[in-house]
């Protein structure tokens, strides 16, 4: 829409003005890394982080999330919405591509109503990232160190300002009624146009082939060794899945007051890689091995969400997964392996 | 930031009640479900709902009666093998249960207008199965011979045995019954469901076949099929998998791109004979 540019001294008052008015999530420090989680104070924000155990995706996408209550003694039913103002600030362009395609699969077929509502009232602040994170992400390879939407306003750092990039109405109310900001001036767009240019260098590739590829490569993949060899290893523990950005599998449950009267049904965060994900009332186990369901998970993020939605990724490189794994299974590493095994 | 959206939820179950239960065998039993104010289901033959018991849980149940017999009613034959099918058998008429759906594909049986239908359920695959036999045996003068086969692991556990008489009987159905393991009064064949296949002949080309059955049945019975020379695109199932949104976000009905609850449970051979963990 519009690019505007805030002195970095005003980002603080930013967050607190919205503070005032929103419930604001961003990165805060905590004894292992850093979080996303909700301010009590706009200092809390700490824009420099590398990334996040757990993705921002939770804001949408809560742990657990009621559905709606019930009362059993005179069945009734009323849904459960969540429709508070709130701010995502910080979040990277890799988790951005992600939330992209969270948008993506919960509006359409059947739209679900308590993830768009949450989303229609949530207002996202995204963050350009001038370094690679770790040595774990590969967003270079998936094409997601950038994003020219998805966000209302998306932060560049140019050493003593921000450009801001509006992507919504909402975004430029956003920042109009909470931040000091003015037109950005040909030097700055100079600057920035040189910061952007300077930062893809500064990128590794990290996988063998383009993301874009990853679709045909799974599809000849399936029978591919590798499964086996790295379902030895796997615990089966679904770290992998709960850091992931691009999961949304989840569960269903009923709990009940002391009583019995009342009660109300939830869905959690699941994981593909646990035994019990695909096995039915009868006893059936649909996918009983580490390297079945390793195999299912590697092909939803290389390939069956990009094929569902086009324009979509599975996987944005984040490295979340790689970093939690405690047995050194990665997309990197798998992908390289899948790719240097079929020599395309 | 953007206007909220003016959408219902998809998980909110509608209130429905029990209005009769009958006992099938040790481990099934047959509910009647009524909806509000007489509305009807409105499904399509091999389609599912959610059952829901509040402070329980949900699962995805097929709806064994056919269209043509709703009524504002339909039928769902159940076994007891789970915490919420366990906590349905305990339920009398007139409790109050949720139901979400009709969900699912279903099978296309305008299509399969003109040709002969051989039907091959197994075990609890009749219930599912006898949505779309029903709906064809009302419909009878639509399609042509139609070939009925239909196994169980012992007589006790033979469904529906009230209607297995009646169609026995038709002289415009041909209907064959087989039981694993027999017992003393059980004077028909004896062998598991590919028994039966010798008996019968048909004309592939004109054929459509559905079998329904546990997963272990459709290698064997496919393998039969495609040996009567019936095309693999003739070749109906209906799979089983743990549904549980019914509408294409939870990700546990998921076979390869596939998800169970959208583009199935009914699938023919050809969508699914390459598909890795679908048969």
């Amino acid at each position: 829409m519009s690019l505007k540019i805030i002195n970095k001294e005003d980002l603080l008052p930013f967050v607190s003005n919205m503070l005032r008015e929103y419930e604001v999530l961003g990165p805060v420090a905590n004894d292992t890394g850093f979080k996303f989680a909700a301010l009590t104070d706009a200092a809390q924000v700490r824009l420099d982080y590398n990334t996040t155990i757990l993705p921002p995706r939770k804001a949408l996408l809560p742990t657990q999330e009621t559905l709606f209550t019930f009362r059993t003694d005179m069945p009734s039913v009323t849904p459960a919405f969540d429709m508070r103002w709130r701010v995502l600030f910080g979040v990277h362009t890799c988790d951005l591509h992600a939330m992209r395609m969270l948008d993506e699969v919960f509006a359409r077929g059947n739209p679900d109503a308590h993830y768009m509502k949450r989303r229609a009232t949530t207002a996202i602040v995204s963050v350009e990232c001038l370094e690679a994170c770790d040595e774990h992400s590969f967003c270079k390879s998936m094409n997601t160190l950038t994003a020219t939407s998805g966000f209302d306003l998306h932060l560049i750092g140019l050493g003593d300002f921000y450009a801001v990039d509006v992507g919504t109405t909402a975004g430029d109310a956003l920042l109009e009624n909470h931040c000091k900001s003015h037109e950005a001036t040909r030097p700055e767009l100079v600057l920035l146009d040189k910061t952007m240019s300077a930062k893809w260098a500064k990128f590794p590739s990290r996988l063998s082939l383009e993301g874009k590829d990853l679709p045909a490569l799974m599809g000849i993949s399936y029978k591919s060794p590798v499964w086996e060899e790295i379902g030895v290893r796997c615990f089966g523990c679904g770290a992998c899945n709960i850091v992931c950005p691009t999961c949304y599998c989840f569960d269903v449950r009923d709990e009940v007051s002391l009583d019995g009267k009342t009660g109300e049904r939830s869905r959690i965060w699941d994981s593909c890689q646990l035994d019990e994900f695909a096995r039915v009332g009868t006893g059936e186990n649909f996918r009983k091995t580490h390297a079945q369901r390793l195999r299912h998970r590697f092909m939803r993020k290389g390939k069956y969400i990009a094929e569902a939605y086009p324009g979509q990724q599975g996987c944005v490189g984040c490295g979340r997964c790689a970093r939690a794994c405690l047995v050194d299974i990665t997309p990197v590493g798998v992908w390289n392996a899948l790719h240097k095994a079929h020599a395309m | 930031m953007s206007p909220i959206p003016a959408i219902e939820s998809i998980y909110i179950p509608t209130l429905a009640w029990i209005s009769k239960v009958e006992t099938m065998t040790a481990m099934e039993k047959m509910f009647t479900i009524e909806l509000p104010r007489g509305q009807s289901l409105g499904h399509k033959p091999g389609q599912f709902v959610e059952v829901s018991l509040f402070g329980i849980g949900e699962a995805p149940i097929s709806i064994s009666s056919s269209p043509s017999r709703s009524n504002g009613k339909f039928e769902l034959c159940v076994r007891k093998v789970g915490d919420v099918t366990t906590a349905l058998h305990n339920l009398d008429e007139g409790a109050r249960i949720g139901v979400r759906g009709p969900f699912g594909s279903g099978f296309p049986v305008e299509q399969f207008e003109g040709r002969d239908i051989l039907f091959a359920p197994g075990g609890l695959g009749l219930a599912p199965a006898r949505s779309v036999i029903n709906q064809v045996l009302d419909q009878r003068a639509k399609y042509g011979r139609v070939i009925l086969l239909y196994g169980a692991k012992t007589p006790g556990e033979l469904l529906f045995k009230d209607e297995l008489q009646t169609w026995g009987k038709r002289n415009d159905v041909e209907f064959h019954v087989t039981v694993d393991r027999g017992d003393k009064e059980w004077i028909g064949n004896v062998g598991v469901i590919t028994t039966l296949f010798p008996k019968i002949t048909v004309n592939p080309r004109n054929t459509i076949a559905i079998t329904v059955g546990p997963p272990v049945m459709y290698r064997f019975v496919i393998m039969e099929l495609l040996g009567k020379g019936i095309p693999e695109d003739q070749i109906w199932v209906s799979l089983e998998r743990r549904m549980k949104c019914g509408v294409g976000k939870c990700g546990h009905c998921q076979i390869d791109h596939f998800y169970c609850c959208q583009h199935g449970p009914a699938f023919n051979y050809a969508q699914i004979k390459g598909v890795m963990e679908a048969i």
